[in-house]
């Protein structure tokens, strides 16, 4: 009897508090099972899990053709790499993917973990490159899907952070040109699409190196993914630092720290902890940007699926399939990343100043 | 020492570049912008043909992207602000609805909501001429969104109607125009409703507990006493979305909608003028930065003064 009294406050609470509150509920169901057994039955009941083509074709878009994904998951996760060494991005990308969900859980203390990344990186670059170890060579412009995006958004954060460190300190340097070099770049950075940073890239770097410096497209990316990144991470970190009340500069300066020590030793740590959940923000912005890179003709998970379907007229239908596969993965991990973000915010609770 | 660092940095990469430019018989300057473009636009506000200058051409791309990205800016607001108040509703389910809306929208990247957006478009809506009539006047197919448009030969409205060869009359939106303002829109109403709920949120609860101690309605305690506040804090950073949603309009480049920056990559490959073709798209975008920056300012002064008035 309290079980059910319990339950009717709940409800009265929770979905029938006014009559505004009881209408919407009674719309929303209504509208749930309007669409949501069409969903169910398109999605599971009339889907296609085979990988068979005829099957998906008769179906006729009455169910979703699973088969597609089946049929095609590996050129998907993997682009054009060599069919035989595919265990080779499979082995690197769950080095890269174990390096970093022990970061985030904080599975290691400080001295493993670097050990980690300084093992986990050059393997990575190893096992996809090949050239050392009996391992034949895969150029780079074969590498694709899922360990070229995780590649692309894992080292342009990593590179970034530095960087942007540098360039926020830079904005509050005495150095007037310094000040203003630093204030351009980011707001020049972040003024434009990155579309335009990544033809930039691709087609001008090429004219402004030194001949004989001709540098692979991969890099030439990722040093546009790294700079488009630090721009706004800098702005992120610049904020971090102006929110460091005075008193602390007062304080570090009366220990009798220098401005670089004081820097290092009291500000920095405390402004870098403030930004955690913006700096993650960050991290998924520059995870989902990795796939413009398909517009500079490098062959993400986005651009491996295009590639994958494009030029088979069996399967050429079924790109909706393929879009909500790749969503999926897309999902999880930015989801995942701000879950992180929102427990380390718990934990901590509000910074105290 | 820094400044002649600098210097001597910048006069070796410009001569560098000089060098590689001659080298590969690359000219430079931007005359290229007054001849013929020699390329036709799919779809254009700016009347254009492939005779006119590139400079048209481009100028015609930039009206393309404000084409999309005005319409997808009013969308974005008002659907996001009415999810992002719906994640403050005391009702669940529609809490629970509004919030999975943001956590899927928010957390696939825009180019794949585009292409599957232009996908669905293109390839599984019906035939234009076995179109859905989804109001009167009103059609849907492969060919775009048909709808009555001002003017015409016959009354008020030219009215689009089934033919024998599809749709015939009424103003046309193409797939590629359809499929960016969705994606667009969509995804933006999502940051949107982040940032109208931060907002709200931000407003200390006493004011609504005193706002309904004085016998406000809901209605008008919102009106006169959280919008006015939560304005404020959400101006800023809802110029900076639209400012955003400018900038991934240039994904049109991805779909083959005509925007500024497809434009421009369609000049760049046709006459090889890479520097020029980025330059202006640079320079195009930080204009428009400027400008949102200013017109943001300008809000929020203006906010400031109706919350003042309230």
């Amino acid at each position: 009897m309290n079980q059910l009294a319990t339950t009717r406050l709940w409800l009265r609470r929770n979905l029938f508090s006014d009559a505004f509150s009881s209408l919407t509920t009674l719309m929303l169901v209504a509208a749930a099972f309007w669409w949501l057994p069409g969903l169910i039955d398109w999605m599971l009941l009339q889907a296609v899990f085979k990988t068979d083509a005829n099957a998906c074709h008769a179906s006729n878009h009455a169910g979703a053709c699973w088969g597609v994904v089946a049929e095609k998951y590996r050129f998907i996760l993997f682009g054009r790499y060599p069919h035989a060494e595919q265990w080779r991005p499979l082995l690197a990308t769950a080095l890269l993917l174990l390096a970093i969900v022990a970061s985030g859980l904080r599975l290691l203390a400080r001295g493993p973990l670097l050990a980690t990344w300084a093992l986990a990186l050059p393997a990575f670059f190893v096992l996809m490159g090949g050239g050392h170890f009996g391992l034949s060579p895969v150029e780079s412009d074969q590498w694709g899907g899922l360990p070229l995006t995780l590649l692309l958004a894992t080292m342009g954060m990593l590179l970034a952070f530095p960087l942007a460190i540098l360039v926020a300190l830079g904005r509050q340097s005495g150095l007037p040109l310094l000040r203003t070099l630093c204030a351009i770049y980011v707001e020049l950075v972040r003024g434009v699409p990155l579309i335009s940073v990544l033809f930039l890239a691709s087609f001008l770097f090429p004219i402004i190196l030194p001949q004989g410096f001709a540098i692979d497209v991969l890099l030439r990316v990722q040093g546009a993914i790294v700079l488009f990144a630090a721009a706004y991470l800098s702005e992120t970190i610049r904020g971090g630092l102006q929110a460091i009340p005075a008193g602390q500069h007062d304080a570090a300066s009366a220990l009798g720290l220098g401005r670089w020590q004081a820097m290092r030793w009291i500000i920095l740590p405390q402004a870098l902890r403030a930004v955690i959940p913006s700096m993650m923000n960050s991290a998924v912005s520059v995870f989902k940007d990795t796939s413009l890179v398909t517009v500079v003709s490098l062959y993400e998970l986005t651009g491996s699926l295009s590639l994958a379907l494009a030029g088979d007229a069996e399967w050429r239908s079924y790109y909706l399939e393929g879009y909500l596969f790749i969503a999926m993965i897309y999902w999880i991990g930015c989801y995942a990343m701000s879950r992180f973000s929102r427990n380390l915010e718990l934990q901590r609770g509000p910074l105290r100043t | 020492m820094l400044a002649a660092a600098l210097l001597a940095t910048l006069w070796w990469l410009l001569d560098v570049t000089a060098a590689n430019m001659a080298e590969r018989g690359i000219r430079s300057g931007f005359g290229f912008l007054l001849e013929p473009a020699g390329f036709a636009i799919g779809e254009s506000l700016l009347p254009f043909d492939s005779a006119d200058s590139t400079l048209r051409a481009l100028a015609a791309g930039l009206a393309n992207t404000l084409r999309v990205a005005l319409p997808a800016i009013v969308i974005s607001s008002v659907l996001g602000t009415l999810i992002g108040l719906g994640r403050l509703s005391s009702n669940l389910l529609l809490r629970g609805r509004c919030a999975a809306y943001v956590e899927t929208l928010r957390n696939v990247p825009l180019l794949l909501q585009l292409l599957a957006w232009y996908f669905v478009v293109t390839d599984l809506l019906p035939l234009a001429s076995e179109a859905q009539q989804l109001a009167p006047y009103v059609f849907l197919s492969k060919s775009g969104l048909a709808l009555p448009w001002p003017g015409g030969d016959s009354g008020l409205f030219d009215l689009p109607l089934r033919g024998a060869m599809g749709i015939a009359g009424g103003a046309a939106l193409t797939p590629e125009f359809l499929a960016l303002l969705l994606g667009l829109s969509l995804y933006t109403a999502a940051y949107v409703a982040e940032t109208v709920r931060a907002g709200i949120q931000a407003v200390p609860r006493g004011q609504s507990d005193a706002a309904l101690a004085l016998g406000m309605t809901r209605i008008q305690l919102f009106r006169l006493v959280l919008l006015p506040q939560a304005l404020r804090s959400i101006i800023p950073p809802l110029t900076n979305q639209h400012l955003s949603l400018t900038k991934n309009a240039s994904l049109a480049v991805a779909i083959g909608y005509p925007d500024l920056v497809s434009v421009a990559n369609t000049t760049l490959n046709q006459t090889g003028r890479a520097a020029e073709c980025i330059a202006l798209i640079m320079a195009v975008y930080l204009i428009l930065s400027l400008l949102t920056a200013w017109l943001s300012g300008w809000l929020e002064r203006r906010s400031g003064r109706w919350a003042e008035r309230a």
